[in-house]
This record gives C-alpha cells, structure tokens and sequence, in this order.
C-alpha cells in the first residue's frame, strides 16, 4: 500500500514532482560540479607545489631576502671579469670571451648549513634536507676590434651587472657591433643521499641515474629531461657549470603532467657550496612531520628555534601560487561555495515549501486517512517517503547533469596559468636576460606555468550528491509530515467541510 | 452500544466560546438505525465527531460497548476507530490519485492485513456495493452515487459494529439518494450495523427507526 501509494501520488501529481525535483536538480548538479573543479583546482595546485617543494614536504625553511644595507653594492648582480688572456682573437682583431658563474638563486637569500641540525632537533621532524638554488650564468660573446686607440691598458673587458641595460633578448649590448648572449640555467644543489624528501622526491627517473650518496663532492649532474632535449644534451654527455665540466648522470621530468622540474641541474650540495663560493651556506631546507597533526607545533617550535628564518607550511605555500589558477581557486572557494549554498538552501526550500503546500491541500485526505484509523506515524511515514523519492529523483537527474556539466569542463579542458615562488623558476632561462642591470630579470624570476584544470569526479562527489538528494527529501518530509502530524481528524474534516 | 452521560463540547472561536453540545445525555442500541437532524450549527456534525472518536468532549462521558471514548489516548481512540467504526461523508472523501480499488484497501490498511487478503477483501466489498465491475476507477472517473458507494464500502470493507454517516446523500440527486439509502438499509438489516446518519433531509430521516433533533447543542427525541 505504502508503495502504491506513494507512486500513485508522485504519478498524479507530476508538476509538483517535476518542480521539486528540477530543483533539486539543479542544485545537486552544480554542488557536483562545483565541488569537481574545487578538487581539481586543489590537485592542480598540489601538482605545482609538489613540483617545487618535492613531495612529502610539509614545512620549508628558509630566509627572506634582505635589503642591501648602507654603502653595500647592488645585490644579486652577477659580475664577470674578463683578464688580457680571456678572449681569442682571430685575424679580424675580434675577440671572443666566455664566462660563466655559480650564483645564489635570484631572489634567494641563503643562510648557514648548521640550521639544518638545528631543524632536525626540533620535536616531530622526520626528515629534512637542505637545498642551495643557484642560477648558472653563461657569458657568450664577441668583442670587436676597437676602430681607435683607445684600447689600453688591461684590455679588461668587464660585463658588469651594473651596466645599463643594452636591450633585451639575450643579444645585443656592447659597443662597436660587440655581440653577446647571457644565458642562466637554473641549479639546485640538493642532498644526494636524501632521496625521500626535497625537489629530487617529486622527479621521476627519465634516463641513467639519480644521485645517490656516492656522489658527494662528485662533479656529476642530473638535468630536467626538457631541458637536456633542449640542450640537445644526454646521459653521459658532459656540459659546463660555474666554470667546471659536470657529467650528466641521469635526467629526470616532473611527476606531475603539468610542470617542469624544480630546476634545470641538479648538483651535489657541497659542490654546489663551493663552485658557488657559498661554503656551508643553504637557501631552503625541506621539513617533513612525523605527522601531518603536528605540523603546527613543528611550525611553531622551528619558528621558535630559528627566529631568523621564514617557516612556511604547505598552505602558507599554496598562498604563493598565483596567476588565474590563484585566481579560480579563490573564485570556487568564495563565490562557488557560496553560490551552491544559496542554490542548495533555494532547492530545499522549495521542496519543503511545496510538501507543506502539498500538506495543506491534502487536509482532507489525511483527515480523512486519520479517521479510519491511520496512525500519525504511518502518514508522516507516507509524506516522507514521498519527499525521499522526489528528493531522490532530483538526485538522479542532479547526478546525470552534474556528469554531463564535469565532462563539459573536462573536455574543454581549460588551462590556468600558475605564478609559484622564485625556487619553481625552473625552466628556460636561457635565452639571455635582458641585459645585466642589478639583476633585473632575475629578481622578479618567477614562473608562469600553464596547469590544465581537470575536474574529476570522485565517489565523494557521486555520495555527495546522493546524500543531498536524501537529507533534502528527508528535510522536506519530515516538515511536510510535522505538518501533517498535527492535524486533529475532527479538524481536518470540519475544515473542509 | 453507545452510552453518553452528561456530555459537553465547547470550542474557542477567536474571543468567543461556542457550545457546541450541552449536557448531552442519550444512549444507542445495538443494531439501530438513527437519524440525526436540526439547523446548520446546531452540533449535529460534533456529536457525530464524538460518536466517532474522533474527538473527545469537554465534559461528561462518551462509551462504546466497554471502552470510555472520553478519556482514551490519541493512539487508542485511532484504534477504535480502525476496527470498530465505519464512516461515510458527504463529500465522499475519497483519495483522488488512488483507485476504487485502493481506496476500499486504505481501511484495512492500519489492520496489517496481508497484500493479498487485503485486495481480496477490497474486491468483496465492492462488490457488494455493486461496483465490482469498477474497481480500476480513479474517483474522477466515478459519478457522484459511485464515489459515494465506494465509500461505503471502504467503511464496510472492515466488519465494523457501527456505521456513521455524515449527510452521506447531500450531494447526491434524489434517485441517487433513494438507492444510496436502500444499501445503506439493507447493510444495517443483513449485517445488524448500528447505523447513526446525519441529514437535513426529511425523507432520509423517515427511513430510520429513531430520531433525534439537535439545537443548540441540546438533543430531543422526535417521533
């Protein structure tokens, strides 16, 4: 009876069932979708910070740049020095130079290796790693004969990242034709025995071989795979760094689709430390909890130990990534919350009000039902079941068109363009910055990395659309059955009589 | 069967009290057939409500064979209501969406009859009201004396001892009515029902065996 009832009703009634359940389904679908692009703006940005951070890191530490004090030079500027016997000089009096320096990472400040000891003394730290960002810069060029006498003295050719700004692009510059190009690479000296946390834990192995312990003090580099393909460089190959021959010993992608490695080279710490001239000094070191609930005290006990430092956990580094990817992940988080709760709480009041509406004009009957002996529970019973079905159909058709909406966004597959910290600037850097003023280029070095935004449907969507449909059903007939609950028989009948 | 002693019902209406039965004293056999007449507002429909159980008075006492309607719970009162007592109303009050069929089930619902005895005893009841052939009608699809047998058998399809009937022709043309009374006279006959029926109308009120008149809440015996 229950259930012949209840179809009956939905059958008979098909405008109020249609309209609820329209409702609902609205509702629940853009709920779904909502929540799909929410879950794919997080991965996307999991996937860049994981990129830069490594995986499993949950705090970085490391140290703000500071500003140059009094009578300090320029910072960050890198100088080449060029003596008499530098440049070759072929039989039309040009000469040519090149040069190339281990520098601290634009817009990096480094501090002593020792805060690393002090990291790991600190109560519920795991692991830790240290790391030194460097940027290698290539110096390439010709100089021409001078046309007049000028030339005296040392013949000292000095490219000094203090000069103007001759243009952009990498050539360019000079005087007299001179023609040059400044070309950076990225280069993070890394632990090579620390393979569980740091950049190097979010890489996959392309080609040969990671760094292992062994290599400590070795010349040896492993190079993002994008990067040696565009170097046209591989296994076993040698390039040159800060002046020195490395030997490449394996390349490595991102394990992410969607972003490069943290940096083009990967070197031993403490070679990276000395070709840089930066002995026992470190730009970041890496954190891992024991747990993921002590991440706070870990973050307040570091910050605590090391008061000259910047702690930073990984929510504190999501903040660092920007761009439209930013942009749409602050746009779900406040606007589509905020929007699928006001369309949601409009659903269910809908369906509430049409089942207290679909009470009302039904007095008669649940008088009537009452009167020959139904029991209130069995007509709160029968009202709720019929919420819980329309709720469900609502559900139904919120699930199809929420699948439908996903694989919409899914097929357009946009993409959103991600800004990360200075350490994801980790890509092409060649090229030649524009001139060698003050570090310039550098200093903003951060990088914009395309992210294709996935939106991906996860049993919790499907069950959070599934439980909606019911507590909403649920919700309005439970007030629809209230409602119908308190009717007196004898009222009801003389109300309508 | 029915014994009321000093019987009472008021009502608030806004800022004012209506007495609806005053000091109601009256008993009713077994197996009678009475009709109950008297001016609209006169209390005609509350005492049947009391018959009922379907409410309860503000004053005196109400019984059924044993059971003291007056001052039984809710629960119990729908109890007595489910296998003691038959209604019939005017406006027929079937459940549109539901067959004739289902509607007749609906007052053996509450019982915990099986599916199956249910549908059984449905198609009985229809029937013996004569609308066996009408069974798969929505009310819609029923006239008004069709409707109103159909509600008859509703409240016949539980076996109940008695059968209350709130003006169960006033809706009904007067070859309807005659043949709508003719059942309900040949159920009270054959089964020995306690029929109590509500009417304005003078030819139905002949038919029964006793008569009684309310006004103003007050009940007299008419020849």
């Amino acid at each position: 009876m229950f259930f012949t009832y209840l179809r009956r009703e939905l059958a008979g009634r098909r405008r109020q069932t249609a309209i609820v359940a329209v409702g609902m389904a609205l509702a629940i679908a853009l709920v779904m979708i909502v929540n799909a692009v929410s879950g794919g703006v997080r991965d996307a940005q999991a996937a860049v910070l994981e990129s830069v951070y490594g995986v499993g890191t949950d705090l970085t530490v490391s140290q703000a740049p500071t500003a140059p004090g009094e009578g300090e030079g320029p910072s960050g500027g890198v100088r080449f020095e060029f003596g008499q016997d530098d440049g070759a000089t072929d039989d039309d009096g040009t000469t040519a130079l090149s040069n190339s320096r281990l520098t601290a990472g634009p817009g990096s400040s480094t501090f002593d290796a020792s805060t690393l000891d002090a990291v790991l003394e600190v109560d519920g730290v795991a692991a830790a790693s240290a790391t030194l960002s460097l940027t290698n810069v290539t110096f390439d060029g010709e100089l021409p004969q001078r046309p007049t006498d000028q030339a005296a003295g040392d013949q000292a050719a000095s490219g000094d990242a203090g000069a103007p700004a001759p243009g952009e692009g990498g050539a360019g510059g000079g005087f007299g034709g001179g023609n040059f190009d400044v070309t950076s690479v990225t280069v993070t000296g890394v632990d090579p025995a620390a393979e569980a946390i740091g950049p190097l834990s979010a890489v996959e192995l392309a080609d040969g071989r990671g760094l292992d312990s062994g290599d400590a003090g070795e010349y040896v580099v492993v190079l993002d795979a994008e990067y040696a393909t565009t170097e046209g460089v591989a296994v076993g190959d040698a390039i040159e760094l800060g002046g020195t021959e490395f030997e490449v010993v394996g390349t490595v992608t991102s394990t992410s689709a969607d972003a490069a490695t943290a940096s083009n080279a990967y070197i031993p710490l403490d070679v990276a430390q000395a070709l840089s001239g930066m002995d026992g000094q470190v730009s970041d070191i890496s954190v891992q909890a024991a747990s993921a609930s002590d991440i706070p005290a870990v973050k307040a006990d570091l910050e605590e130990a090391l008061p000259d430092q910047t702690v930073s956990t990984q929510e504190d580094l999501a903040a660092s990534v920007s761009g439209s990817l930013g942009s749409a992940s602050s746009l779900i988080s406040s606007l589509g919350l905020w929007l699928s709760i006001a369309v949601l709480a409009a659903a269910f009041l809908i369906a509430i009000l049409f089942t207290i509406q679909g009470v009302t004009r039904r007095t008669r009957e649940f008088g009537t039902l009452k009167a020959i002996g139904w029991s209130d529970r069995r007509i709160v019973g029968q009202v709720a079941g019929e919420s819980l079905v329309q709720g469900l159909i609502g559900g139904a058709a919120g699930l199809a068109l929420g699948f439908i909406g996903i694989a919409i966004i899914n097929a357009i597959s946009p993409s959103l363009a991600t800004t990360s910290s200075p350490l994801a600037a980790g890509a092409e850097g060649a090229g030649g910055p524009g001139g060698f003023g003050g570090g310039g280029p550098f200093a903003a070095a951060q990088e914009t990395t395309e992210v294709v935004l996935n939106a991906p449907v996860t049993l919790g969507v499907v069950a959070l659309a599934v439980g909606l449909a019911v507590v909403g059903g649920l919700l309005a007939g439970a007030i629809g059955g209230w409602r119908a609950s308190r009717l007196r028989p004898a009222e009801a009948l003389r109300s309508v009589a | 069967m029915y014994t009321l002693e000093n019987v009472t019902k008021t009502y608030r209406q806004k800022e004012r009290t209506i007495h609806a039965l005053k000091d109601v004293s009256l008993s009713i056999p077994t197996g009678q057939l009475v009709a109950i007449q008297g001016p609209t507002g006169g209390g005609k429909s509350t005492l049947l409500q009391m018959l009922g159980a379907l409410d309860r008075p503000t004053s005196g006492r109400i019984a059924l064979g044993e059971a003291d309607l007056s001052g039984m719970p809710d629960t119990k009162l729908g109890r007595i209501r489910a296998t003691e007592i038959g209604f019939v109303f005017q406006g027929f009050n079937l459940i549109p969406t539901l067959t004739a069929q289902e509607n007749v089930e609906t007052a053996i619902e509450p019982l915990g009859v099986a599916a199956d005895e249910r549908r059984r005893r449905a198609t009985e009841a229809l029937a013996s009201v004569g609308l066996g052939d009408r069974a798969h009608h929505v009310p819609s699809e029923l006239s008004g004396g069709q409707q109103q047998r159909v509600a008859i058998a509703r409240a016949l399809v539980k076996e109940p001892d008695v059968l209350l009937a709130d003006e169960p022709t006033g809706n009904l043309d007067e070859q309807t009515r005659d043949e709508i009374m003719d059942l309900l006279e040949g159920l009270h006959r054959d089964r020995g029902l306690t029929l109590v029926i509500v009417t304005h109308d003078s030819a139905v009120a002949r038919r029964a065996e006793r008569r009684l008149h309310l006004t103003h809440g007050t009940v007299t015996e008419r020849a």
